[in-house]
């Protein structure tokens, strides 16, 4: 079970959207590029000011992965040893998020294999957004 | 006397800036260590406090300067290796009482300022310049050499220092907790290890070069053996157990592909180094060795964690500036000692270097060879962090002492010592030194 998420102004959104199912990612509408982790600044014109917040289609492919077998969140150490992806979205590769993507078997991982959007529930109830192979 | 941290223009960060200005004009001559121990026995004689005092005054002694000659010092404040104090337990009052405080009760326990160090040793009667470097060794010896060769100190201690608290690695804090914040959440809630991101790197190398895991042994066999020719480190004071190829390949996996062996053990310790002039070292107890060149990495990778053509682009740009502000090619070094701390970081650095004309994808079999220290091609003749634990300065003192030929044991006898580059820890983010045994 993932640890439940305490929303902070800054990533509000996020987390609002993910309770909504919906995954969006923070976006500099001057220079037109999406950004994760969240900033307070655009990575590229380092100013603030054009930062808003873009829904993403939902689908990407698994880059890499790795097997955590000594995880230090105690929430989390009963289920070891377990996957935890990197996903490039198809809106942007770019964009990465990690995932422990669910149904998948521990260190049987489709390298490159496409992947879609789910949500799951944390320890206090908020969604979090994961990734399941695509068959 | 207010310390702030270095400017960024004392880093050399970008490519094309040229050979460095002070190039040979700056020189390390006195090293000083404390102790290693595992954890703090919450003694004030093992604190972090104590041990930094033990480590610079061993370094003045060793540069054999008086300590009013000593006009500058850089120091990291940070100390912890992911260990921190917890709010609700009482700093023990022996520590307390033992030292004269700051402001700060945390101050000589879980982090150290100039001020704290100046108050506690009273013998710095002339310290005019000081100045904070982040996080590293290698971060503070660039800083140390601007400050010398721009003229600001001339005669400079150079210090950091690690703190241990009892407790396992990481367990404590937030990660412990049933929720978190929402915005370390976006990165940490699927429980990745401190080596995952490097684990990750390693594996999409061995899938793009067709290599695996077990081809680090030899490098790690490597680094043991040396680290337990280093007196100073922690396996040789403490457990001086060499390593087979058995322990390492059959190790319990932390991250796969990263085992137990591929990380490096947290440690208290604490170094010290004196640097001054070129002019000023010739008078001093020990063989200079000379700065040729110093040189900064501040990547910063989009993602959530570096991809593999991040991190070779960002090391081969570090090789290159390496080499250009020291006026030197790879075939001029003698000796590599790049981070190691996690092992997997070491290929893309000596990659990055081009180390005996090797490229991307060479390293694993480039360990196959003869890579120690009595062949031609020494690989981390320091041990690193893996031979002797978590400090991020073996490095850095071993290739000061190669170059003074007082490495003990672990001289290198393949190849004379003449030129060595150390530094990191990262490839996305670290600091480079290029010694020299001569000024030119």
């Amino acid at each position: 079970m993932k640890q439940g998420v305490i929303p902070d102004d800054f990533t509000a959104p996020f987390w609002s959207a993910a309770n909504e199912s919906k995954l969006v990612i923070q976006n500099c509408s001057k220079c037109d590029r999406l950004q994760h982790p969240p900033a307070q600044d655009c990575g590229q014109c380092k100013s603030g000011d054009d930062l808003g917040w873009k829904e993403m289609s939902g689908t990407g492919r698994i880059y890499n992965y790795g097997v955590v077998h000594d995880c230090p969140i105690r929430l989390l150490q009963d289920d070891q040893p377990f996957n935890v992806a990197v996903i490039m979205l198809d809106d942007d590769p770019g964009i990465q998020m990690y995932s422990h993507l669910p149904g998948t078997a521990v260190d049987d991982v489709p390298v490159g294999a496409p992947v879609e959007l789910v949500f799951e529930e944390s320890a206090n109830g908020q969604k979090i957004p994961e990734w399941k192979v695509v068959n | 006397m207010a310390t702030g941290y270095a400017p960024s223009s004392m880093y050399r960060s970008r490519e094309g800036m040229g050979i460095w200005e002070h190039r040979g004009k700056v020189a390390a001559v006195g090293v000083g260590h404390s102790p290693t121990e595992r954890r703090w026995d919450e003694k004030p004689e093992t604190s972090v406090g104590a041990w930094s005092i033990m480590a610079l005054r061993n370094a003045i002694a060793d540069a054999g300067v008086s300590p009013d000659q000593v006009d500058g010092i850089v120091i990291v404040p940070e100390t912890t290796t992911g260990a921190f104090w917890p709010e609700d337990k009482p700093l023990p009052q022996d520590v307390i009482n033992a030292f004269v405080q700051t402001d700060d009760p945390l101050d000589g326990i879980a982090k150290l300022s100039v001020e704290w160090l100046l108050k506690n040793m009273p013998e710095l009667t002339n310290i005019k310049y000081s100045v904070y470097a982040p996080v590293c060794m290698s971060n503070a010896l660039n800083v140390a050499a601007q400050v010398v060769g721009d003229g600001l100190a001339h005669t400079v201690l150079v210090l950091k220092a690690w703190h241990n608290l009892q407790g396992r690695y990481y367990q404590g804090g937030q990660n412990a907790q049933d929720a978190i914040g929402g915005t370390s959440a976006i990165r940490s809630l699927w429980g990745a290890p401190a080596c995952y991101g490097t684990a990750l790197q390693f594996a999409e190398y061995c899938r793009k070069y067709g290599k695996d895991h077990d081809m680090m042994t030899p490098f790690i066999i490597n680094s043991r053996r040396n680290g337990l020719m280093f007196p100073e480190g922690y396996w040789a004071q403490h457990r001086p157990e060499e390593l087979t190829p058995e322990d390492y390949q059959l190790a319990r996996w932390i991250a796969k592909p990263a085992n137990l062996f591929d990380n490096d053990i947290p440690i208290m310790c604490a170094a010290s180094y004196l640097f001054t002039t070129a002019e000023r070292a010739k008078d001093m107890k020990q063989k200079p060795v000379y700065v040729l060149n110093h040189a900064d990495s501040d990547a910063v990778p989009r993602g959530l964690t570096p991809t593999l053509d991040e991190v070779e682009a960002e090391c081969a740009l570090t090789g290159r500036k390496i080499y250009e502000g020291a006026g030197i090619t790879a075939a001029d070094l003698s000796f590599e000692n790049m981070y190691d701390g996690f092992t997997q970081f070491h290929q893309f650095h000596i990659e990055g270097l081009g180390y005996r004309g090797i490229g991307f994808g060479d390293a694993l079999d480039f360990y196959q060879t003869d890579i120690s220290i009595e062949g031609p091609n020494p690989v981390s003749p320091s041990g690193g962090n893996i031979g002797s634990g978590r400090s991020r300065f073996w490095m850095h003192t071993d290739s000061i002492q190669q170059l003074q030929g007082r490495a003990g044991g672990r001289q290198i006898t393949g190849v004379n010592a003449e030129i060595g580059v150390s530094g990191g820890p990262m490839p996305l983010g670290g600091n480079y030194t290029v010694w020299s045994a001569t000024p030119d």
